[in-house]
């Protein structure tokens, strides 16, 4: 018979460690799910526990109390208040960290009054000495009723012991401190409480009361709290009370067994706060950060990139040798194939700005970015918080907009997902690179100065710009009143796990992969469709260019181009080129890059590959050729370049504002809880980048 | 009246009972409580947020939540 695996959940403040014991037990027996209907990742791992014992491990999201102020921490509290959960625990590891053990304790005592089995691991304990801690551990345990492990979990100290202690798990006990706790707020009160359902814990009740969580409890029951709920001053209150009569035990508890030499304490971390915080020497750094940031998403990641797409387009070729001809064939090499390499270009990028965004994040400099731009970013209708949302952008905005849940304040995390497209995400480059090539001459300003390299650098420039005054804008137009506020712990400074930073990595680049890769895929399937298939006249075409060619004595490839281009010309998605191209003339624009747009949809890099079928050009990898045909290319009405400045300028622009990502929309609609967000970015981005485009062709043609 | 927003940058104040019930609660969670000593460490350039240790907490908080906490100025003479 098999038997049922341990549940062990994880719980914990914010920089305990308590991913890092978690990545200690579960190794790479990883995986992130979702909790039913919320967006909040569910890390889980299996680990060994004795020889019989395997269970699986829940890093449950940290929080710094169980009354929940983020939907990431109401997790905490629905999964610990459900039994009927898949994953209640059978057992409660509570994760704390040696040098805020106070403040760790109260959300160790609050989990205490759920009942469940719980362990209290100290973290951090090989940091003792150094910082002149000393505890009394067998006190410890009588006073707070409870098994004390200490760890390591960065050295991997102790997790062994954790491990024995979790195998004789039913030994453990739960216990209860809310009941002497309440009545010395009100006796009375929680009697008449008790009374509305005696077969509950008073503590259930009461957290019932005060989160408004009525799980698993029956209609008549949700009544009754309701109707006790109505005195909303008197609950905030003992809520109050109840936070101060927790610490005033706590303090007596670690009076006893805790004491710090304080003389012992060093003062690295107000030195580095010094500097790192210092209204001159503070900027200074975090800009040098963000250049290396930038520098090394473009450099490092430029040579793996090159890499993937010559696999990609090797790919296609080989799978077209090698199968038939057909539908089949075609929807692998020009759908599936170009589709799924579209997803995997941008690994290395996202890679390598998580990489560098988790060490600075485990150091502990991150909060004092945080710190730092606070106060500017407020002007513009956001938190400090949103400076990691905003580079992140930079690479990809779906991240980006994940990263944003750290944001309490709904009006300020709303304005920061609404302003992210706007950063120039790496899907532009490819775009802007090639336009600039054609329409920018390749001189250089002053003797150094690359006139391209700037154009670029002002790109990337008016992306900002465009980002912090849409921010601006709807600070004031939005009239959504948030109660959250502002509180960051500033953690203290510390080397980063070299383990914790390559879990993180994986994590969020499997889940842009799987979130946003589903979606370009699914839309390069669409648009490849679009553009092979198309009306009546359709399947006639290859015909009535071989027809009409008769006579030009075309080689074999370029009659195949021809008809190839014909052909995209007759297809559905060359129909609607041709529909949208009296909105588009006014910027420039013919149906051609009318297709182009439209197909950015996908992700915006796709508008090269576009053009390049439509323009009929072999060897789609060669950039050179794609944008010498470019360059070459002529409107027939005016017989001048088609890809002048005027028009080159406008679709930089357009590029630059226009919200073309299907992806982007998706994750937003998903982060928002609704259709209205997406479409204003959608609405309000496109009109902008309309008329912007608009106004620049205008004046320079 | 003092506030956690009137201290200087290395002075001390103990929370008081004054007003308790405008701390926020998650603050009073993260070690915010009244009688607890609350130290200023740093203002961030512009004025805005504020760096302070309680409790052995190290937060950053709004001037606007600070303005909300009344404290007694602590001398330190060992009282």
């Amino acid at each position: 018979m098999s038997r049922t695996k341990l549940q062990i959940s994880l719980i914990g403040n914010p920089n305990t460690g308590k991913t890092s014991l978690f990545n200690q037990l579960t190794g790479l027996q990883q995986k992130v799910g979702n909790y039913p209907g919320v967006t909040v990742d569910k890390k889980q791992g299996t680990c060994t526990i004795s020889s019989t014992v395997q269970a699986v491990v829940t890093d449950l999201p940290g929080t710094y109390s169980i009354n929940p102020t983020s939907i990431d921490e109401s997790i905490v509290l629905k999964v610990l208040q459900n039994p009927k959960d898949e994953n209640y625990p059978d057992v409660i590891v509570a994760v704390t960290d040696v040098e805020n053990l106070k403040r760790n304790l109260l959300l160790f005592t609050q989990t205490q009054d759920m009942g469940i089995p719980m362990v209290l691991v100290i973290n951090m304990a090989d940091q003792m000495e150094r910082k002149g801690i000393s505890l009394d551990l067998k006190l410890l345990e009588k006073e707070l009723n409870t098994k004390v492990v200490l760890i390591s979990a960065k050295k991997n100290q102790g997790v062994d012991e954790l491990k024995k202690v979790l195998a004789s798990y039913t030994q453990l006990k739960g216990t209860s401190n809310f009941l002497e706790l309440s009545a010395k707020i009100d006796q009375e009160y929680y009697r008449e409480l008790q009374e509305i359902a005696p077969n509950k814990t008073l503590y259930s009740l009461w957290l019932a009361l005060t989160q408004e969580l009525f799980l698993e409890s029956s209609e008549e029951l949700s009544e009754k709290l309701k109707d006790f709920s109505h005195d909303v001053s008197k609950l905030k209150q003992y809520q109050h009370k109840e936070t101060i009569y927790r610490y005033q035990r706590i303090n007596e508890v670690l009076k006893k067994a805790y004491s710090v030499d304080t003389t012992k304490a060093s003062d690295i971390r107000s030195k580095l706060d010094e500097i790192f915080t210092h209204k001159v020497f503070g900027y200074l750094i975090f800009f040098g950060i963000l250049v290396i940031i930038f520098q090394s998403i473009f450099d490092w990641a430029s040579m793996p990139m090159d890499f993937i797409d010559g696999v990609f387009v090797n790919a296609s070729e080989l799978v077209k040798s090698k199968l038939p001809e057909g539908v089949f064939t075609d929807l692998l090499t020009d759908g599936i194939i170009p589709g799924i390499g579209g997803v995997v270009i941008f690994i290395p990028q996202i890679a390598i700005l998580f990489f560098l965004i988790a060490i600075l994040e485990e150091t502990g400099y991150m909060s004092r970015v945080v710190f730092l731009m606070d106060k500017i970013m407020r002007r513009f209708g956001m938190s400090g918080k949103s400076v990691i949302p905003l580079i992140s952008g930079t690479a990809c905005a779906i991240p980006a907009i994940m990263a944003t849940r750290t944001i309490s304040s709904w009006k300020e995390r709303l304005i920061t997902i609404l302003v992210t497209p706007f950063t120039t995400c790496s899907a532009r480059l490819p775009v802007y690179a090639i336009l600039i090539a054609i329409v920018i001459p390749n001189t250089k300003l002053l003797g150094f100065i690359s006139l391209q390299g700037l154009t670029l650098l002002g790109l990337y420039i008016l992306g900002f710009v465009a980002a912090i005054i849409a921010g601006l804008i709807l600070h004031k137009i939005l009239n959504i009143k948030s109660k959250s506020f502002f509180v960051i712990e500033m953690p203290d400074y510390k080397l980063p796990s070299l383990k914790n930073v390559a879990l993180i990595v994986l994590e969020k680049t499997k889940s842009f992969v799987f979130e946003a890769g589903k979606i370009i895929l699914a839309i390069s399937i669409i648009l490849w469709f679009l553009a092979t298939h198309g009306p009546s006249s359709y399947d006639r075409v290859a015909d009535t260019v071989k027809r009409d060619s008769v006579n030009a004595g075309l080689s074999k490839g370029a009659l195949e181009q021809k008809i190839a281009s014909a052909k995209l010309e007759k297809s559905y998605i060359g129909v609607f080129g041709k529909t949208i191209e009296p909105v588009v003339k006014p910027l420039g624009y013919d149906w051609k890059i009318g297709i182009g747009l439209i197909a950015s949809f996908a992700a915006r890099e796709v508008f090269i590959g576009t053009l390049a079928t439509i323009y009929s050009i072999e060897g789609v990898e060669d950039e050179a050729t794609i944008k010498e045909r470019m360059k070459a290319e002529i409107n027939p009405k005016t017989g001048t370049k088609r890809f002048n400045f005027a028009t080159g300028m406008s679709l930089l622009v357009f590029y630059a504002f226009a919200m073309q990502c299907m992806a982007t929309l998706a994750i937003v609609k998903r982060e928002t809880r609704s259709w209205k967000w997406p479409l204003v970015q959608l609405i309000g981005m496109g009109a902008l980048a309309y008329i912007s485009a608009l106004i620049i062709y205008q004046i320079l043609k | 009246m003092s506030t956690i927003a009137s201290l200087q940058i290395g002075e001390t104040g103990i929370i008081s009972e004054k007003n308790m019930q405008k701390i926020p609660l998650k603050l009073l969670e993260m070690g915010c409580l009244p009688g607890a000593k609350i130290e200023l460490l740093q203002v961030a350039p512009l004025q805005d947020p504020i760096y302070v240790c309680v409790n052995g907490s190290h937060l950053a908080i709004r001037k606007e939540t600070a303005q909300e906490i009344s404290i007694v100025k602590y001398s330190g003479n060992n009282e």
